[in-house]
């Protein structure tokens, strides 16, 4: 049988059931960076942040209002927390497996706010942006930080056998 | 509402006790964003499904729109809705139809 052949991985496995990142140092620059406007961002009531922040009752709006301000606090406290981890481990050598699954959800994060401003669509594909499209590099930082995170997936469902 | 009616405290059964007794649902919904194997994990992670389960769960989403990833009492639902808040996804309750 025929196998695919698989792009290079970007977290390979190292000794003590660590990680080793696989990144260029302009992209642990973007790792470092992104986090904190991120931060930044979550103290706001920006449009772009909803995806982070849920309805959770969706057919009760009063009780999903007492529901939002109840979690809002512990919700935008763990995204910062997970944020910072990214924002300090952008540049190290190696990465433990909780330090990975921060790195996920950071990643994650930071997909659904871009995301959310660039209204992305199911099955939208970076190639059919016109050349001059001023969303271009917004669009190319998504699919870079969708593939870092599909890799990180991999990386993480391989070491605990999930897989 | 008549105010001159007998009400009967102790009879059980009433519509209330019902909507009380009824389980709530958390629904994880389809959305643009999140990746399929991101669904997947988190799914997993969370509720200890096995790759298969979670994989059934997340093909729900992905082609049915919505899928049931746990039913209980309503603080229950509550922390699951907020852990899967925590991992970014589109999860909601409601009570059992």
């Amino acid at each position: 049988m025929l196998k695919r052949r698989k792009p290079p991985m970007r977290f390979a496995p190292a000794a003590n059931g660590r990680f080793s990142p696989n990144l260029e140092p302009h992209e642990r620059q973007f790792l470092a960076d992104l986090p904190r406007q991120l931060r930044e961002l979550l103290d706001s009531d920006d449009v772009s942040l909803r995806r982070l922040f849920p309805t959770a009752y969706h057919q009760d709006p009063e009780r999903d209002a007492e529901f939002q301000r109840l979690m809002r606090e512990d919700l935008v406290a763990r995204r910062t927390e997970t944020a910072k981890l990214l924002e300090r481990t952008a540049t190290a050598d190696t990465l433990s497996a909780d330090d990975m699954t921060m790195w996920m959800t950071a990643i994650n994060d930071l997909r659904l706010v871009l995301g959310t401003q660039l209204d992305v669509s199911e099955g939208m594909e970076l190639d059919e942006l016109e050349e001059n499209d001023p969303r271009l590099p917004q669009f190319a930082v998504y699919g870079w930080l969708s593939m870092l995170l599909e890799q990180i997936i991999q990386a993480l469902m391989g070491q605990s056998g999930m897989e | 509402m008549s105010t001159v009616a007998p009400v009967e405290l102790d009879q059980p059964g009433t519509d209330e006790a019902i909507s009380i007794d009824r389980p709530w649902v958390v629904i994880v919904w389809n959305d643009p964003i999140n990746l399929m194997s991101y669904v997947t994990l988190v799914l997993q992670k969370l509720f200890g499904f096995s790759k298969e389960k979670a994989e059934t769960l997340m093909w729900d989403v992905h082609t049915k729109g919505r899928a049931v990833v746990s039913t209980g009492p309503r603080e229950r639902a509550e922390l699951d809705v907020f852990r899967l808040h925590e991992y970014g996804l589109w999860a909601t309750m409601q009570h059992d139809e």
